[in-house]
């Protein structure tokens, strides 16, 4: 009876011990805010480090608690996820081309911009964050594909992918490259990568409607101008000049540009820094289109801070992204951890003059168009990429894109 | 280390001072592991009463009373063993198996993760819109009464005029621009009646000041941060009276579908924002009806048997008759051989796996520069095919080697002696008394391990990823497995879709049981004949 009694006392002592030093900080459960509140902000691992001193003095300036989380792996799963079950960011920072299926999970809100910051921004990166007429985030920096090209080898920038291929097979006949071009294709094939060649060869993936946006109900894929556009890129491919190859693939092909193996690298400014460690002479110019044909237009990814929809403190939310991340020396920051052209014409002006490529980055650019934001787009990827790398290795374009046109239709729902 | 010895001295002489089993020691023990079960139980409890999930509640408490009942009462005494062996079996076994079979019944997926309510909130927020032409306020957040609790008002100044004007639920009033002072930045610093919050202040009634809306006659003015203000307009709002989305401005109506979990116009057109609904059969009937589902259903099932069969087979005859070699005390350095064996289960397959991808790699790999073969490996559909099964051999032998060591030393020496005296050779007496003990001992090992090959995401996922994939059919490659093949049909398309997903994996699982059950039974049967 009596050690019944002891170990009874013992088991409320040791849970009232528990419990008590779990009581300064409140559970996941209690709502209790904090003194001024608490902002958390989810970034990828690179850019949860540049943005902690920010995000420190907004904490400061305001009387709030700031905490920067590093999500290093699947960020937009990981947020629509926690957003849903109430455990999610306030802000979150990630590409632009996650806003249709972060509108359609409910996961983000429209933040409305004065004029006054609107003007601010570079305008096709505000083009890209508007999503059914509404701003759904404010972009910092903006990515493009462009051709950077190893200057001993290729002193002159091509005007068209004929000039390009002319000089790689020069220089392979001469040994001084075994390869025409790096551009990443891999095994399952790489849209982003080709979507350059194939917009100056005359195809397209989703036409547009009256307002300009994209239009899920017109897919170009399987359509003969596309089909066109593939005759073009097979005739680039292994059964043809070789400039493009499936063992090119995203491990390899700067290291085979870095290594001197091929003259010309089609790639983005995340490229840039393995190849000034290489020490090589380089250059970067557009990428280049096809003789007579439309402009190369490559993609044009935009790095945003979003206002998380489920967020437990929106104005303060808000209040950073709309008032603080719109302020250049943030963007200046966050250039500095990678160099990506920031999107806030007032920090570009800031640091091109530091960085020559940037502004040569920005102009590569100049005729991108916004990766599509639809949840459609999502679709495309896989089919296409398959599609492309089947058409490098030598198969049919017309058989190859019309099954790709027929797989992703049969999943836009 | 310490304590235990020091228990371990004082146990003899407190034991026989009780009369019941145990003692001290046992009772200590009792305590100190009841009390992380009180403790979880109190962390769980105050979420769930929070929340008000009154039968989960129940659920914990009568838990927690159980455990404490069956470990403070001396009775019960075989339930005590296996009591926490079901509880782990029921959390980390039953229930994600449960949990995936009834999410295999719903339409769960990107667009439909949460609830009606979550979605109306979602379209009528995505629909608010500034409304031309109006100002663009300088939000002060103050009150009437406590900073931390009065009421809120919004004093918003218009930078084109300067006028300042309060806002409340209730509307918006000017104030006079004697009552006010105002900084350049066009905040207000004071104001008579008002208390103007710090930032602080302000921010730690984020979710007041987002809430507060200010109905004006063009729209409503509502914060966007805590020092700006604008006038909007919600485009779309819900009609419970016709449990629909109406646009304000064109009148258009999208009807509740509650099958479908969707706000769908009658031309047809669907929100994006969706919830999440019980669809019954849907997602089976999907699997069994889709033609591009079902079309290469049979081609994959069979290239997966031979993968797994391949795989399993393959590294058990490896490992095995390395093991065999090495189990010969003729043999010298068995050591040494035995470590270098194991290298390969020692490293990452992971890692190991993208290693081997890219030593396949047409131009740049290893495999080709070394042999001058120049083979596409995962251009065909066999060379392909070869490759993710060497692969799997490499990673997988040296476990089978581990194994089939282990269970060769278990065997007595004396039957094989006894089997050469009858005049059997090395193969007869491998084949007719070392290979069935062996068999009886691993063939467990064996169906797990297919069970586990059968499902490989890995081995395929992270090597050829299903290449090569036919030029007119993008969904199904040659490598596929039904795993790899259905995680691009759930993920790979129009964003995640975890009904179907959860559809596949109990129809895979299914086919991985009935395939493990069948082994079972035979495995038992040849068990009977040899003990």
């Amino acid at each position: 009876m009596r050690t019944k009694a002891i170990a009874a006392i013992a088991l409320i002592a040791l849970a009232a011990g528990c419990s008590s030093s779990g009581g300064d900080k409140p559970g996941p459960g209690s709502s209790a805010p904090a003194a001024g509140g608490k902002l958390v902000i989810w970034g990828d691992d690179k850019r949860a480090a540049a943005l902690k001193p920010f995000a420190e003095r907004f904490g400061q300036e305001n009387g709030v608690t700031v905490e920067v989380q590093a999500i290093s792996k699947d960020q937009q799963t990981t947020f629509v996820t926690a957003s849903q079950q109430g455990s999610g960011p306030d802000v979150m920072v990630g590409a632009h081309d996650w806003i249709g299926n972060l509108v359609q999970n409910g996961a983000v809100d429209p933040v409305q911009l004065t004029a006054a910051q609107q003007e601010g921004i570079a305008p096709n990166a505000l083009k890209a964050v508007t999503f059914n007429g509404q701003v759904y985030g404010v972009p910092y920096a903006t990515e493009n594909l462009a051709l950077i090209r190893n200057t001993k080898l290729a002193p002159d920038a091509p005007a068209t992918v004929e000039d390009l291929v002319a000089t790689g097979r020069k220089l392979r006949s001469q040994k001084k490259a075994s390869e025409i071009l790096c551009l990443q294709v891999g095994q399952n094939g790489d849209a982003y990568h080709l979507y350059p060649f194939f917009t100056s060869a005359g195809g397209y993936l989703f036409g547009r409607t009256a307002a300009g946006d994209y239009d899920p109900k017109d897919l170009g894929v399987g359509k003969p101008a596309s089909i066109a556009a593939f005759e073009k890129i097979r005739k680039l491919g292994e059964k043809g000049d070789g400039a493009l190859k499936r063992s090119i693939t995203v491990e390899n092909s700067i290291a085979t540009f870095t290594a001197g193996k091929c003259a010309y690298l089609v790639s983005g400014p995340w490229a840039v820094t393995d190849v000034k460690k290489a020490k090589m002479a380089y250059d970067v110019s557009p990428v280049p289109g096809f003789a007579g044909g439309k402009p190369a237009q490559p993609f044009l990814g935009v790095q945003t801070f979003y206002v998380a929809a489920k967020g437990k403190n929106k104005a303060l939310a808000q209040e950073f992204v709309t008032n603080y991340v719109t302020a250049p020396e943030l963007a200046v920051a966050l250039y500095e951890a990678e160099p990506r052209p920031p999107a806030l014409t007032a920090a570009f002006d800031q640091v091109k003059g530091t960085d020559p490529d940037l502004a040569k980055f920005v102009d590569a650019g100049k005729n991108a168009v916004p990766l599509p934001a639809v949840p459609e787009m999502a679709t495309i990827w896989d089919p296409f990429g398959k599609a492309e790398s089947a058409v490098i290795g030598g198969a049919d374009p017309k058989t190859a894109l019309s099954a790709a046109a027929k797989t992703i239709s049969s999943q836009i729902k | 280390m310490k304590t235990a010895l020091l228990e371990r001295e004082t146990a003899p002489a407190v034991a026989p001072r009780g009369p019941r089993r145990g003692g001290a020691r046992g009772r200590l023990l009792t305590v100190l592991l009841l009390g992380p079960v009180a403790a979880i139980a109190l962390w769980a409890a105050f979420p769930l009463l929070e929340q008000g999930h009154w039968i989960a509640l129940g659920v914990l408490a009568a838990a927690t009373a159980g455990l404490f009942y069956l470990y403070l009462s001396p009775r019960h005494v075989p339930a005590k063993y296996l009591v926490p062996g079901t509880l782990f079996l029921l959390i980390f076994q039953l229930f994600p198996v449960l949990y995936t079979a009834s999410t295999a019944f719903t339409n769960f997926s990107d667009g439909h993760r949460g609830d009606k309510r979550d979605a109306v909130v979602a379209i009528q927020t995505a629909s608010v819109t500034r409304v031309p032409g109006s100002a663009e306020y300088v939000l002060t957040v103050a009150t009437t009464g406590d900073p931390a609790t009065g009421p809120l008002s919004f004093l918003v100044t218009d930078p084109a005029t300067g006028r300042v004007s309060a806002g409340t639920a209730g509307g918006l009033r000017t104030l006079p621009p004697g009552e006010v002072t105002v900084n350049p930045a066009g905040r207000v610093t004071a104001a008579a009646g008002y208390t103007v919050l710090t930032g602080g202040q302000a921010a730690a009634r984020g979710r007041e000041i987002t809430g507060l809306v200010v109905p004006t006659a063009g729209g409503a003015i509502r914060s966007q941060g805590l020092t700006r203000a604008y006038e909007g307009r919600a485009g779309r709002a819900y009609d419970e009276g016709c449990d629909c989305i109406r646009e304000a401005a064109t009148g258009k109506t999208w009807t509740a579908d509650d099958g479908r979990g969707a706000f769908i116009a009658a031309d047809g057109e669907r929100l994006a924002q969706g919830w999440r609904v019980g669809v019954g059969l849907a997602n089976f009937t999907r699997l069994i009806t889709d033609p591009a589902i079902s079309g290469p259903f049979a081609r994959t099932l069979i290239w997966n048997l031979i993968f797994a069969l391949a795989s399993t087979g393959g590294t058990f005859v490896l490992g095995l008759g390395c093991a065999l070699a090495l189990h010969s005390p003729r043999m010298r350095g068995r050591a040494l051989y035995r470590t270098l064996l194991v290298l390969p289960y020692a490293m990452p397959s992971f890692a190991m796996l993208l290693v081997w991808r890219d030593m396949f790699n047409t131009d740049f790999g290893l495999i080709n520069n070394l042999s001058g073969l120049g083979v596409d490996w995962f251009g065909g559909a066999t060379s392909a095919r070869i490759a993710v099964i060497l692969v799997q051999l490499w990673l997988g032998y040296p476990y089978m080697f581990l194994v089939a060591t282990g269970a060769l030393q278990a065997i007595p020496a004396e039957l094989s002696e006894a089997s050469k005296l009858d005049g059997a050779g090395p193969w007869q007496s491998l084949r007719r008394v070392t290979l069935p003990l062996l068999l009886v001992a691993l063939t467990p090992l064996l169906i797990s391990s297919f069970a586990f090959n059968f499902n490989n995401f890995n081995a395929i996922y992270l090597t050829t990823d299903g290449a090569p994939f036919a030029a007119d059919n993008p969904a199904n490659g040659a490598t596929d497995l039904l795993i790899t093949y259905t995680y691009r049909l759930a993920f790979g398309g129009s964003g995640a879709q975890y009904g179907f997903a959860a559809a596949v994996s109990v129809f895979i699982f299914v086919i991985v049981a009935v395939i493990s059950v069948v082994s079972f039974r035979r495995t038992r049967r040849q068990e009977e004949v040899y003990s």
